[in-house]
């Protein structure tokens, strides 16, 4: 895409509101596809954001859909394509074969360059890659499972995918261990083709267990083919996105773009709570009280976890630590918090030994020295699934019935409230669940809007919420927005480009990245790379990454 | 420890070296990154000088590790590393009777026996892996390398997709039945694994573990039986009965008539996810899926018990016993008199390690580096012949 104000397009197409003219004809073979080359065009910035805002929905509602239901279930289908619907992409995505060509090629091409913007705005991290990859990979699949088999084989033609199918006697001798895998029965009396690839190129199936694996081989079902599309796929993306990474910096920006590709990609997660809060407030002596009264079910969990053995494994001290600091509890507060319990069952030298570097590298002092923001409840609920031993996760989701009940129990809910939260959480609806059982220790979340279903997207904001309602005389007002819960249904409204979403303008300590858009002009490359999940060092999932310079980029991007 | 720096440094077998980053812990738990070394020489001469009480090993690098502050931080990455499983004791607490924590002895071992047979064989069978190299930890688990060239260069997404593959039992610490299969289809994988569990379960569940001993016990193991009606009938039988063996078999038929009744619908496979929940393989998969993750070195010693991380022989694992491997002040003794002989003997005093308790180890280590030498350079003779050919 370019941007430059001066440079001549490179393509000779014009592209006129509301009709399309074309020099070359068919530039889209298929209604899917894999997204290999950048468009070419130049677009307004109102139609940049606007097609920006309709995919980042169209995300979203993956996301939502792939929370509260089985990925490929009928409930999962209508709810999201109810959803898609909603968007001004629905025409895309569910593409009617009896439409005229030139507007099949202009919904086509809504689709190709709506990701290639959210590509730009979803690079810079590795969290929001990974966020982008995988909303993008399931779009895929869902799309794909929705055409018919001629337009699935059509499509392998258009993309040159060829894959190579076992024989009869092959399949005759498998057939047992080829059912038992996929769970599917008879498939060779039925003559269900079945592929044979490398296991690398079927790493979902192999993930999930749902293939047959023989000496480094994966044989897929046909109708699994898709699982080593979005194999293809993911990697494809995950290398492309780590590219445009790198080639941002050097993006002809005048202040227009940026801004708004960072608000952008703050959309999904709203408040991050990064930020550094005023600290001095939270002070560990007051964190036992503050559990109680203001912890969402998860870190009440972990508090008391730790408090009873005095310990807590990496998991569990990751997802808390952090939000202990997304509270506003400072480094030093935090160190004496976790030392004097730690110190219980080891001694202080120990202490100092194995836990003090990972507290200390959790505010940023030491390593990359990246702020690391807490976990989001979408991060909590879909990764670092708890193990034995493990305390962590989200209570509602990792939690057997029983055992939710009675911490419902004990932390007052009356039974028909718990059974309500339960009902929730027993359908996937974990945020929601959370979000009832604050309503019901500390009153309405909408202003008793009785038909708004809540629910929270991130534990730090659960417990302002919690907090600010119990001080509400205090001075220090803990939230940089005052962010109301999302409903579940609504996707936060597309604000003009340029407003930043933190309406009070809270004193920022210094040198902490924040997204705020008002900083986005003077904001250089490491500090937008500097608000980062907590992952390994290095941490890459394309080990053959070369460094690109401009050049081949821009010859890269015509 | 001279010892230690005659282990055979190409233990990270490939041909960049010196990109390879080793880590020291040394004296206070003082914990050094980014070590790299030109050769054998250089690395012996740094262990020597700084004494590190463990090394470990991870990833070869773009660059010098050791230089990697003079990079890009972009531009350094890791390219390649050893695929590895680390296996713990510790994981297994709510399911073994005899011992916790760090602890371990004979009863609860056939954990470990049992995880090397159902890993290493859905390492070969299932993912064609050939060059696997099993190592006991010095204390309370065993660590897994898979030095395959395909394995060293899988992502963290490829990696991540054969630990999750390989991974049956899951949940945290609220949720009690961890294992959940499919009424009707079971994966060839789990089905292998079940054989080999199976195969020693009576022994180890029954005889070692005493699992269904009394009341408590036997409740626990109930609490996996998602039929609350099945569950009481169970319960009210256990009685009656002596030992764990025939409280199992009753368990077992009590479980397999309620499936020809009808009658249940969630659970119709409760005795597996019993003997799987008790005995298959809990992998740490954070070990697993990074690139980068380092990974104490195989013939360390482990500072707390002395014992050197030997090789454990996948295909004779039911004749390994952590309590038959060698600790350092055992070897030395044996050196000591070793050298004692030879001088006697010959007039000359040697140190020979491979006739210590190490020998059979260094010759396991050794026989299995040059499988993968050996397939190493098949490869390249073979991409040599392929460009001659044209």
């Amino acid at each position: 895409m370019e941007f430059k104000k001066s440079a001549t397009p490179r393509s000779a197409r014009k592209r006129v509101r509301g009709h399309i003219k074309v020099d070359t004809p068919e530039i889209y073979s298929h209604c899917l596809q894999l997204y290999r080359l950048p468009p070419t065009d130049t677009i307004s910035l109102e139609e940049f954001e606007e097609l920006a805002v309709e995919r980042l929905k169209v995300l979203k509602a993956v996301e939502t859909a792939g929370v509260r239901y089985t990925k490929g279930s009928d409930n999962y289908i209508k709810l999201l394509e109810k959803e898609i619907r909603e968007t001004k992409l629905k025409q895309a995505i569910f593409e009617k074969s009896t439409l005229d060509e030139p507007i099949k090629q202009q919904n086509r091409w809504k689709d190709h360059v709506s990701h290639f913007i959210l590509r730009l705005a979803y690079c810079r991290s590795e969290e929001l890659r990974r966020w982008f990859i995988q909303q993008e990979v399931e779009l895929f699949r869902f799309r794909f499972q929705q055409e018919s088999p001629d337009s699935r084989a059509q499509f392998m033609v258009c993309n040159e995918l060829n894959y190579q199918l076992i024989d009869k006697d092959e399949h005759y001798q498998l057939r047992e261990k080829l059912d038992a895998a996929s769970g599917k029965a008879d498939t060779y009396s039925k003559g269900i083709q079945h592929y044979k690839v490398h296991f690398t190129e079927a790493l979902d199936l192999v993930r999930g267990r749902r293939v047959y694996l023989h000496r480094g081989f994966a044989y897929v079902p046909q109708d699994d083919l898709v699982s080593i599309l979005l194999t293809v796929y993911r990697i494809h993306l995950s290398h492309s996105l780590a590219v445009t990474a790198r080639a941002l910096p050097h993006l002809e920006e005048d202040g227009r773009l940026l801004p708004m590709l960072c608000t952008l990609s703050r959309r999904y997660v709203g408040q991050d709570y990064g930020a550094k809060k005023p600290v001095g407030e939270i002070t560990a002596d007051m964190i036992d009280m503050l559990s109680k009264k203001s912890f969402p079910l998860c870190m009440q969990q972990l508090h008391s976890a730790m408090r009873t053995h005095h310990h807590l494994r990496h998991g569990g001290r990751q997802q808390y630590s952090l939000f202990l600091k997304g509270i506003g509890l400072s480094l030093e507060e935090a160190i004496k918090f976790w030392r004097s319990e730690f110190t219980k069952i080891i001694d202080g030298d120990q202490f100092d030994k194995k836990y003090l570097y990972n507290i200390r590298h959790n505010y940023g002092k030491e390593g990359k020295k990246t702020d690391y923001t807490p976990y989001s409840c979408m991060k909590i609920i879909t990764t670092n699934t708890p193990a034995t031993g493990d305390y962590h996760g989200c209570p509602f989701k990792h939690s057997d019935q029983d055992v939710l009940r009675q911490k419902l129990t004990a932390s007052g809910l009356r039974k028909e409230d718990a059974d309500q939260v339960l009902q929730y959480s027993k359908g996937g609806h974990y945020q929601v669940a959370c979000a009832k059982m604050f309503e019901v220790i500390h009153g309405s979340l909408t202003g008793g809007d009785e038909e708004a279903e809540v629910s929270f997207h991130h534990p730090n904001q659960y417990f302002e919420e919690s907090y600010k309602r119990l001080h509400k005389n205090t001075a220090e007002k803990p939230s940089s927005t005052p962010q109301t819960p999302r409903g579940v249904k609504n996707v936060p409204a597309a604000s003009s480009q340029g407003t930043p979403r933190s309406a009070a303008s809270q004193p920022l300590s210094q040198g902490t990245p924040t997204l705020s858009a008002q900083n986005q002009s003077n904001i250089s490359t490491s500090q937008l790379s500097g608000v980062e999940e907590m992952d390994d060092d290095f941490d890459n999932d394309d080990t053959a990454l070369q460094e690109i310079d401009e050049a081949t980029l821009l010859e890269a991007q015509s | 420890m001279s010892l230690h720096c005659r282990w055979p440094v190409m233990a990270v077998p490939n041909t960049y070296f010196n990109n390879r980053e080793f880590s020291f812990t040394l004296k206070d738990d003082v914990y050094i990154r980014y070590q790299s070394f030109a050769d054998q020489q250089d690395m012996e001469k740094e262990i020597q000088k700084k004494c590190p009480y463990k090394i470990d090993i991870g990833a070869v690098f773009s660059h010098r590790p050791k230089d990697h502050k003079t990079v890009r931080p972009a531009a350094f990455q890791a390219q390649e590393k050893e695929l590895v499983f680390d296996i713990d004791m510790t994981d297994y607490d709510d399911v073994r009777n005899c011992c916790s924590g760090a602890d371990i002895c004979e009863r609860c071992w056939p954990l470990m026996t049992m995880a090397i047979k159902i890993v290493h064989r859905a390492l070969t069978e299932d993912f064609g892996f050939q060059h696997i190299l099993w190592v006991y930890s010095g204390r309370r688990g065993i660590h897994c390398w898979v030095c395959d060239e395909a394995a060293r260069k899988l992502t963290q997404t490829g990696r991540t997709a054969v630990a999750e593959y390989l991974n049956v039992v899951k949940g945290g610490e609220n949720q009690a039945r961890k294992v959940r299969l499919d009424s009707y289809f079971i994966h060839p994988s789990v089905q292998e694994a079940l054989r080999i569990v199976e195969d020693g379960f009576e022994d180890y569940a029954c005889s070692q573990q005493d699992f269904l001993g009394e009341e408590q016990k036997w409740n626990k193991v109930l609490t996996l039986i998602p039929s609350e009606d099945l569950r009481s009938k169970i319960a009210a039988d256990m009685e009656e009965k002596p030992d764990s063996a025939s409280r199992w078999a009753r368990l077992k038929k009590f479980v397999k008539m309620s499936l020809s009744t009808g009658n249940i619908r969630d659970g119709q496979r409760a005795v597996e996810e019993i003997m799987l929940q008790y005995c298959y393989p809990r992998l740490d998969i954070n070990v697993s899926t990074g690139v980068n993750h380092l990974l104490k070195s195989p013939f360390c010693i482990h500072p707390k018990t002395g014992r050197v991380c030997v090789p454990i022989d996948p295909d004779d694992v039911d004749n390994f016993s952590p309590s038959t491997v060698p600790t350092i002040t055992q070897l030395l003794e044996e050196l000591n008199d070793i050298e004692k002989k030879t001088s006697e003997e010959t007039g000359k005093k040697e140190k020979d390690y491979m006739s210590t308790s190490l020998g059979p180890g260094v010759e396991m280590f050794e026989r299995f580096l040059k499988r993968l030498e050996n397939s190493q350079h098949n490869r390249l003779q073979e991409e040599a012949d392929r460009k001659m050919e044209f």
